[in-house]
């Protein structure tokens, strides 16, 4: 029965970024955090925002606005910090805010348009129609490329 | 009896007797006059049996009870020790290793012991009675109490006047010796039977060993207990024969020559040796000896108890919790003003400290627990070789975190085998190098940065270049070109390449060419590194660089515009405040002039692109002087906060590599501060 559901509906926790808004797999999600205090960490690109202490974990952060490329704005009460397990780390993605968790239907899910916004395509899985809500489904595995070898051949 | 709860139990403490023994008969073998290691390793021979025998292994018990036969010949000086008893001990712990290792995968724990059994019988029984010199001094006849010739008991002051006062009302005081036989399995419910039948009788004024010792069978078949009583000695020796597996009892008077040894006993006991009394006499002649048997005897007396070392993460976890909301009380305490409140915090702060420490303590063992089998290893591999080879361990409290000590044993194994089988010569071939007959193998282990370095020097053979080129060339490792052009370290280095072996004829000791690149495997996988450094006909030197995936090193809290860096103290020579004047300018390289050192300047703010750009300096800069090697510089920093322990934790694999950043912590406000990759720094 439940298996039946899980093919037909997915959880996914929604987020707004600008006038936009997200959805990713609410498996992967661990936790919501207000914005804790971000140590900076050098010679990182400018989407890294640092790490914070999550519960005894560092856990480095990114600003999903710098990631996408969209004009950066300062952090406001509604800014939260949304913290996605991958295959062997863990990220916190900072977004404008943390709206809600829904079902959506899988077949509601269709393959990103040609154009979506002015976020590169790579990152886009689908786009999900609910009611009047465009949800754009992330590949976060994209999103989320382990950062490498960060200038260290510059010195 | 359902043994299985106890299984994982006795496994351990199984292994960690063994241990010891192997411990024990190391040192013996180096100090063969000192009878007070036999009896280190009769007491956990001795307690490996009973564990054995309850549990229902059979094999292990007979032959543990086998080597204490002969441990106890011994020690009763009987039997002189010999390398050849040595050998057969070593090889019945060896089995006894094995067969505990079978029942901890599953096994029966069943092996073929009768030859070893009869080996062991043999020496045993052997005992010409080869007094050896130390039979006349004052030790053994010390020893020989426990060993069952029946010695008065000690008296302190306060008894004999016990015992003197009852006298003189008309009770008698007799001192009874209880064997109990060697099957004997339930020994403390034996001992309580004993106490209470005697306790009915009269009053007991003195056990030995100690009540506690005896509740806990920590003696072996036999006590012997003083008492006041009105019965008299037949009837008293009857009622304690009725108790079930007692062997003999002994009951004697009570006599008052005792008194002369009093003082020195107490003395005794005021040090704590509870184990062996002491005569007077040995405590003079040796001190040292003393020092160690104290020692001993409190290594002994810890308790321990196991712990999952997931519920110590666990726990460090909830702790660091803890530790940010202490720093929001803090905080909350600064702004409230309230004298009560800012006390409690501050009592809170302390304690929380306390807890910490003991808590980062708690998950770091001494890189010790990999070490210690080694020397056992290393003296069997060079006799099984024919060779001389001492082996130096230095650094063995190094301290590891408990993940990377489970993981080290086997490759540090592989890389001993290969030093003692292909890097120690042989003696004839040493003298005619005109070297020591001797070799020495150094393992040494140490801190540097945020890494620990397990190294491992031989003064042997070393890296034959053309003998490893032609190898490497004829298994099509390399090809000649390549060969030509690499560095003797390259073709060191070539020697941990997989399907690579130099040996002309494999021997037993280092396998097949499979072992090194092994080796080099798992170092990679715990995300170190291993080079080799050797010189041909000097020797070679393995470094293992291991990361501390969790640990605690010491660091220097610095810092910059508003921002909290940590630079491992194992990097820092010094700081120094210096005048911005006396800094020079070499090819657009600032350097200052460092104890008739020129060395460079590194302004960590550029680095680190830091956001400010106000030069606020009065004049003054502070710098840390650090170092790489022999290579120095110097690291601009705004002020230095001060020094700490830390735990380093890992960025996590998202920020792979991150310029001189080697890592992570969390200080005690919760904040996270960044660990300054020295290394990366000094070029």
């Amino acid at each position: 029965m439940t298996d039946k559901l899980d093919q037909k509906e997915m959880k996914v926790i929604v987020f707004q970024l600008m006038d936009m808004e997200y959805a990713i797999n609410v498996d992967i999600v661990q936790s919501i955090e207000r914005v804790l205090s971000i140590t900076r960490v050098p010679k990182t690109p400018a989407y890294v925002k640092g790490v914070i202490n999550l519960r005894g974990i560092v856990t480095p952060i990114v600003d999903l606005r710098e990631r996408f490329g969209l004009v950066s704005t300062e952090m406001d009460d509604h800014t939260r910090i949304i913290i996605v397990t991958l295959e062997d780390y863990e990220v916190g993605l900072i977004v404008d805010a943390a709206n809600d968790v829904l079902d959506i239907p899988l077949d509601s899910i269709e393959p990103q348009p040609e154009v979506v916004g002015s976020i590169e395509s790579d990152f886009v899985s689908g786009v999900a129609k609910v009611g009047k809500h465009l949800l754009v489904m992330l590949n976060l595995d994209t999103v989320l490329e382990p950062v490498k070898r960060v200038t260290a051949d510059e010195y | 009896m359902d043994t299985d709860q106890y299984l994982e139990m006795f496994i351990e403490e199984s292994k960690e007797h063994l241990q010891s023994c192997n411990e024990h008969l190391l040192e013996l073998e180096k100090n063969p006059q000192d009878l007070g290691i036999v009896n280190e390793i009769f007491r956990s021979a001795h307690t490996l049996k009973g564990m054995s025998a309850t549990m229902g292994y059979e094999d292990i018990a007979d032959l543990t009870h086998m080597m204490e036969n002969v441990l106890d010949a011994i020690r009763n000086s009987r039997i002189r020790v010999t390398t050849e008893i040595l050998d057969v001990v070593f090889q019945a712990v060896d089995y006894l290793e094995e067969m505990v290792i079978d029942i901890a995968s599953g096994g029966t724990g069943k092996k073929d012991v009768r030859e070893l059994v009869e080996s062991l019988n043999a020496i045993e029984t052997g005992k010409n009675a080869i007094i050896s010199a130390v039979a006349e001094t004052a030790v053994t006849s010390v020893l020989a109490e426990e060993n069952g010739t029946v010695e008065p008991l000690l008296y302190d002051g306060y008894e004999m006047t016990v015992i003197t006062q009852s006298a003189e009302q008309g009770f008698n005081a007799f001192e009874i010796t209880v064997q109990l036989r060697d099957d004997c399995l339930l020994k403390a419910a034996r001992v309580f039977m004993v106490f209470e039948i005697l306790e009915k009788s009269g009053e007991i004024v003195k056990s030995e060993p100690k009540v506690e010792q005896l509740e806990n069978e920590e003696f072996d078949d036999m006590f012997t207990v003083a008492l006041i009583t009105k019965e008299d000695a037949s009837i008293l020796k009857t009622k304690v024969m009725k108790v079930s597996e007692i062997e003999t009892v002994t009951v004697m008077p009570i006599t008052i020559h005792n008194q002369s040894k009093e003082n020195e006993v107490e003395a005794a006991q005021n040090t704590g040796t509870v184990t062996t009394i002491l005569d007077e006499a040995e405590a003079k002649k040796d001190p040292t000896e003393q020092k160690d048997k104290k020692n001993t005897g409190a290594h002994s007396g810890n308790k321990t108890i196991r712990v999952n070392i997931d519920r110590l993460d666990i726990l460090m976890n909830l702790f660091e919790e803890l530790v940010i909301d202490r720093g929001r009380l803090q905080s909350i305490a600064t702004d409230i003003q309230n004298p009560e409140l800012t006390e409690t915090v501050e009592r809170i702060t302390r304690i929380s400290g306390d807890l910490q420490t003991i808590i980062l303590n708690m998950r770091m063992i001494p890189i010790e627990t990999v070490f210690n089998r080694f020397p056992k290893m290393v003296r069997q591999l060079a006799r099984d070789l024919d060779k001389k080879i001492a082996l130096e361990i230095i650094g063995a409290e190094t301290e590891l975190d408990r993940t990377v000590i489970d993981e080290i044993g086997d490759p540090l194994v592989h890389l001993i085998r290969n030093a003692l089988d292909h890097g120690i010569e042989s003696p004839a071939e040493r003298i005619a190098k005109g070297k020591p007959e001797e070799g020495t193998v150094t393992l040494r282990a140490y801190h540097s940065g945020n890494h620990v370095f397990i190294e491992l020097e031989d003064d042997g053979a070393g890296v034959n270049r053309q003998r490893v080129l032609a190898k490497a060339i004829k298994s099509g490792i390399v090809s000649e070109e390549m060969a030509e052009t690499m560095t003797d370290r390259q073709v060191a280095e070539l020697i941990l390449a997989s399907g690579f072996s130099t040996a002309e004829k494999i021997s037993d000791v280092s396998g097949r060419g499979v072992g090194l690149d092994v080796v080099k495997n798992t170092i990679e996988s715990l995300g170190g590194y291993i080079t080799i450094e050797s010189k041909e006909g000097q020797g070679s030197l393995f470094q293992v660089q291991l990361p501390l995936t969790l640990s605690i090193i010491s660091v220097m809290l610095v810092e910059l515009e508003s921002e909290v860096f940590a630079i491992p103290l194992t990097s820092i020579i010094e700081t120094a405040i210096i005048k911005t004047s006396e800094i020079m300018s070499a090819h657009n390289q600032k350097v200052i002039d460092f104890r008739g050192n020129i060395i460079p300047l590194v302004n960590l703010s550029e680095i680190f692109e830091m956001p400010g750009t106000a030069d606020v300096s009065d004049g003054h800069q502070s710098v840390v002087i650090v170092r790489k090697g022999d290579k120095l510089a110097g690291l601009v920093v705004d002020s230095f906060i001060g020094q700490q322990e830390i735990v380093l934790k890992s960025l996590g694999n998202y920020l792979q590599s991150v310029f001189a950043i080697s890592g992570a912590t969390i200080l005690g406000n919760g904040q996270v501060a960044l660990i300054i990759d020295c290394n990366a720094l000094i070029k």
